[in-house]
């Protein structure tokens, strides 16, 4: 496909999930309290979108993912949360 | 339009799906064992569950034309009990011979603990030693990446186990090269929510080739659409994907693998 098709199909949708990205900051930053690992690290993954290399998306899982090699000793729950928490959280 | 759907959860979902998926052109609906979104008591519970997979289920698929085939284990995410998990293993070789079965899934890890890899491995020897095809589940999410390199390397440290008869699924853009390159399937699960949408499920068909990649939809108990894989095609068709590349992937690329074992006889 041309960048062009890509742009018709595809650009209205992008647009959307962008303002819905800046509407959740604005949100986060409304609230009260102390955020926690998530909004940085979701910082931190936004920082993968200003690269310029066609990899954008691998990266920006890469930077939410645990980085670790080693099995855990045991499982803090069954759940994700959709960022590492860091070592220290184990 | 014709497609196979090569993993539902179907024991959660209506029989209004079952005319929704046949409507859509789905030939054969294929059910991995997991988690019931609560903890079974102990192995009884899952002997009445392999039962229901086995038995029930595929009945009730029947009443609508859909063949429904299933594959047996207990799901990483009530592995963490080795005793209980080694009890529900030794439950499995008594449903192998059964029709609809076509193997060992899906195994893997859910939160990469060493009591879960221990669970996969004992998996893995119960297919190599029946020598029953393998299906994969990946973490979610942060656990991802480092299950999917655990994963890879418990199957890897086995040397009955053939790559081309192992499916890892729920690959996402961080995982999917890694499962190609070490000569495994992978699967890509379309979802709302989490794993992958429609869009990128055929932006890495694109970039990474479709040969050894199959779509699903993995509709269970949460947010999930048992239509996910003809609405996906309907994207490819958008993309300017023509009507055979569309058919590769959602119908022979799951019957290539799926019918290494002789039971999956769906044309």
């Amino acid at each position: 496909m041309t960048r062009q098709n890509i742009l018709d199909l595809y650009f209205m949708d992008a647009r959307s999930k962008l303002i819905d990205i800046a509407a959740f900051l604005d949100r986060v930053d409304r609230g009260e309290g102390e955020p926690d690992f998530r909004l940085a690290a979701f910082r931190k993954a936004l920082e993968e979108l200003q690269r310029g290399e066609p990899v954008r998306a691998r990266r920006v899982l890469l930077s939410l993912s645990d980085p670790t090699t080693e099995p855990i000793a045991k499982a803090p729950g069954k759940g994700a949360v959709g960022a590492w928490p860091g070592q220290e959280a184990h | 339009m014709r497609y196979i759907e090569p993993h539902g959860h179907m024991v959660s979902r209506t029989t209004d799906d079952y005319e929704a998926m046949i409507t859509a052109g789905c030939r054969a609906v294929c059910e991995p064992a997991f988690w019931a979104g609560y903890d079974r008591s102990g192995p009884q519970g899952f002997y009445d569950y392999f039962c229901q997979l086995t038995d029930y289920e595929p009945k009730r698929a029947a009443k609508f034309g859909l063949p429904h085939f299933t594959w047996l284990c207990i799901n990483p995410k009530e592995s963490e009990d080795v005793q209980l998990a080694q009890e529900v293993i030794a439950l499995i070789p008594q449903f192998l011979d059964r029709p609809n079965v076509l193997g060992i899934g899906e195994i893997g890890l859910n939160k990469n603990t060493r009591n879960e890899l221990k669970v996969l491995e004992q998996h893995i020897d119960l297919a190599a030693r029946h020598e029953q095809l393998i299906l994969v589940h990946t973490p979610h999410l942060e656990d991802k990446f480092k299950g999917t390199r655990l994963i890879l390397d418990a199957l890897l440290a086995d040397s009955r186990i053939k790559p081309d008869r192992c499916i890892i699924d729920h690959v996402e853009e961080h995982t999917i090269q890694m499962v190609l390159d070490a000569g495994f399937w992978a699967g890509i699960t379309l979802y709302p929510e989490s794993k992958t949408t429609p869009p990128r499920a055929i932006d890495m068909f694109e970039v990474y080739g479709g040969q050894r990649v199959w779509l699903n939809s993995a509709c269970d108990w949460g947010r999930s659409d048992p239509l996910a894989v003809p609405k996906t095609a309907i994207e490819m068709r958008r993309r300017g994907h023509s009507e055979e590349t569309i058919d590769r992937l959602v119908f022979q690329n799951p019957i290539r693998f799926l019918g290494q074992n002789p039971r999956f006889d769906v044309r």
